[in-house]
């Protein structure tokens, strides 16, 4: 793994991607940051943070775009999977090389809360929580990217399905409050989004009974729950989904000051998640 | 070493590996012969962990390629069909993450670079891009990448494509030195150097191992009758029967060529030599030889009549292949000669 995770990083900075990201996204929050907490006083790093969100939508595509797609493309793969590590060593080897280049903006950003103290007051604990939740939720997307990129030959469409992706996961709860709150809506949503799982694992596994059985048990549960006990519909799915909003631990930090522990878990789990997800396309690949 | 049992492959409704199996025992050099899309390099994939088969199982020293990955995978360097390289390194830096990545101890990675480098003589573009390199280099980067660690058993997928003859005569001689410490598989679709370099032949088609053996007794499976191949200036009717009147011609072919000239082929039964007869009998004829030669059946014959649909209704065809197979040999001779 290290071997793997060694050569990763040398190649962001060989092929200036790496360069490249970490300038943009200095750059740009260096720009907020003067605007906010330079020319207007603002004493919060964290707010300026915030508006380097949208940044990340852009940078991180950038960066995950070739890591597996690439591979694949030139056959370097054939060179990794022939060789006497697993494929969990390889594919966090990966991971962890792109999350390395990632941190060194936010290393930089560090410094930033620290010139706002030598002018004045300033509030460290609020503005390193928030560097650290702006750092796993760019971790999180750094698996995502790394999973779509997985699933192609092509860094294009790594890049622009990463995109698309990310935004919106960055507009998901704006998306939410577009979804019916009524018990009948809601079903309707339960049974769509039940039947695309079922889909999947039929995708996955090759079994149709397996995945109409799934589909049948899911969906005859989902219609008596809305039978039976009609108020556990109402709000189901602006409620669960609401909650797996990914940016909600950073901008509880930002905008109330509070550290919300249980949806910085949601990030490490959402990478755990990506991370096996892009082990199980891989090894999958090798069997069709 | 390897034994493979029972190896499929499918792809969809494509049958690419049909039920495969044989057994690699230890230092020699194996050849994969077949045509293009015979399954040659999916088989390789698959004995070298980068493909799972759809059934059966490839046991590397009694290592189970599935269960026991790791173990297997350490026995085996491998060079695909197109050379697995990091465009962004140099010589040095990819041979040396190559090293790394086969579990070479970390203090001896440096000295088998070097060594490495000095068998594929790559000393002089050791810090050259690899991307800058011409593909007769990179080439042998992708071998040195497979020799490295030195494993037991080095794979080699189609090794001399794409290189100049001078560069084909260097690999092939590399392989065979390390053919004296390993075990070397090696694909190709050019028969001479199959025939050269291999101790040991296996021919696949459409996914099947249809013959496997040595290329002399390959060859020696079809030869049967040896044929005699003449060229006579006379008339038809004339050659033929005094060629009738020599013991030991069997079966007798005749086409008329250019200028007066009588293209004969002779089937000559009970390996009788009868070229000196053929001669004198000719000569007292006044019908002059212009050429006479002994044609055996050679590895291109096995290879097609193997991998041919066996179509033997019509004779004429198998004439039609003969002189397809001619300048299949001339091509490769002139390979060797260059």
């Amino acid at each position: 793994m290290k071997g793997i995770y060694k050569r990763e990083l040398k190649s962001y900075f060989y092929s200036m991607i790496g360069y490249v990201f970490i300038a943009f996204l200095v750059a740009f929050v260096g720009i907020y940051f003067m605007a906010y907490n330079l020319n207007m006083g603002y004493p919060y790093f964290s707010y300026t943070l915030s508006g380097g969100l949208f940044i990340l939508l852009i940078a991180v595509p950038i960066l995950t775009m070739k890591s597996f797609s690439e591979e694949r493309r030139s056959k370097t793969d054939q060179l990794l999977l022939t060789a006497p590590v697993t494929l969990g060593q390889i594919v966090w080897g990966k991971y962890l090389a792109m999350v390395t280049v990632f941190a060194v903006p936010n290393l930089i950003f560090c410094l930033f809360p620290l010139m706002i103290k030598a002018s004045g007051q300033a509030y460290l604990k609020v503005d390193y929580c928030a560097i650290l939740a702006y750092f796993l939720m760019g971790c999180a997307y750094i698996a995502v990217g790394m999973f779509l990129s997985s699933l192609t030959e092509s860094q294009i469409i790594a890049a622009i399905s990463t995109f698309g992706v990310l935004l919106v996961l960055y507009l998901w709860n704006g998306l939410v409050d577009f979804l019916p709150t009524d018990a009948g809506g809601n079903l309707a949503g339960v049974l769509l989004l039940w039947s695309l799982l079922a889909f999947g694992v039929y995708q996955m596994a090759r079994n149709w009974i397996l995945a109409g059985l799934l589909e049948v048990v899911g969906a005859a549960a989902g219609i008596a729950v809305y039978f039976l006990r009609p108020s556990w519909m109402e709000r189901l799915l602006p409620d669960v989904l609401g909650r797996l909003s990914l940016s909600d631990g950073f901008t509880s930090i930002v905008n109330e000051r509070l550290l919300d522990v249980s949806s910085l878990f949601l990030v490490v789990s959402v990478i755990v998640l990506f991370v096996f997800l892009t082990i199980q396309t891989i090894q999958k690949r090798r069997w069709s | 070493m390897i034994e493979v049992r029972n190896l499929v492959k499918r792809y969809g409704s494509h049958l690419a590996v049909d039920h495969l199996s044989f057994v690699v025992e230890k230092g020699q050099i194996y050849g994969f012969l077949g045509p293009n899309g015979a399954g040659k390099s999916t088989t390789m994939n698959i004995m070298t962990g980068y493909l799972g088969a759809t059934e059966g199982e490839v046991l590397v020293n009694g290592h189970d390629m599935l269960k026991e990955p790791e173990e297997a995978k350490r026995l085996i360097g491998y060079l695909p069909e197109i050379p697995p390289l990091y465009t962004d390194m140099t010589v040095w830096e990819y041979l040396a993450f190559a090293a790394e990545l086969k579990k070479v101890k970390r203090a001896e990675i440096p000295g088998q670079v070097e060594q490495v480098m000095e068998m594929v003589k790559l000393g002089d573009v050791q810090h050259r891009l690899i991307r800058n390199l011409s593909k007769g280099y990179k080439q042998r980067v992708g071998l040195a990448q497979a020799v490295l660690g030195f494993p037991e058993i080095i794979i080699l997928d189609e090794p001399t494509v794409g290189l100049d003859p001078k560069q084909i005569i260097e690999i092939r001689q590399l392989i065979r030195e390390l053919a004296k410490k390993h075990t070397v598989i090696l694909s190709s679709h050019i028969l001479a150097e199959v025939r050269e370099v291999c101790d040991h032949v296996m021919i696949i088609s459409k996914g099947k191992l249809v013959a496997s053996d040595t290329p002399d007794h390959l060859e020696r499976l079809i030869e049967g009758e040896e044929t005699l191949e003449l060229e006579v200036k006379g008339s038809r009717r004339q050659v033929e029967s005094i060629l009738q009147g020599i013991p030991g011609v069997g079966e007798l072919r005749l086409h008329e060529q250019r200028d007066g000239l009588i293209g004969v082929q002779i089937q000559v039964t009970d390996h009788r030599e009868i070229r000196e007869e053929l001669f004198y009998a000719l000569a007292e004829n006044k019908c002059p030889l212009y050429r006479m030669q002994i044609s055996k059946a050679t590895l291109e014959d096995v290879f097609l009549e193997l991998t041919q649909n066996e179509n033997e209704d019509v004779q004429g065809g198998s004439t039609e292949d003969r002189s397809g197979t001619e300048s299949l040999e001339e091509e490769a001779s002139h390979e060797g000669d260059l």
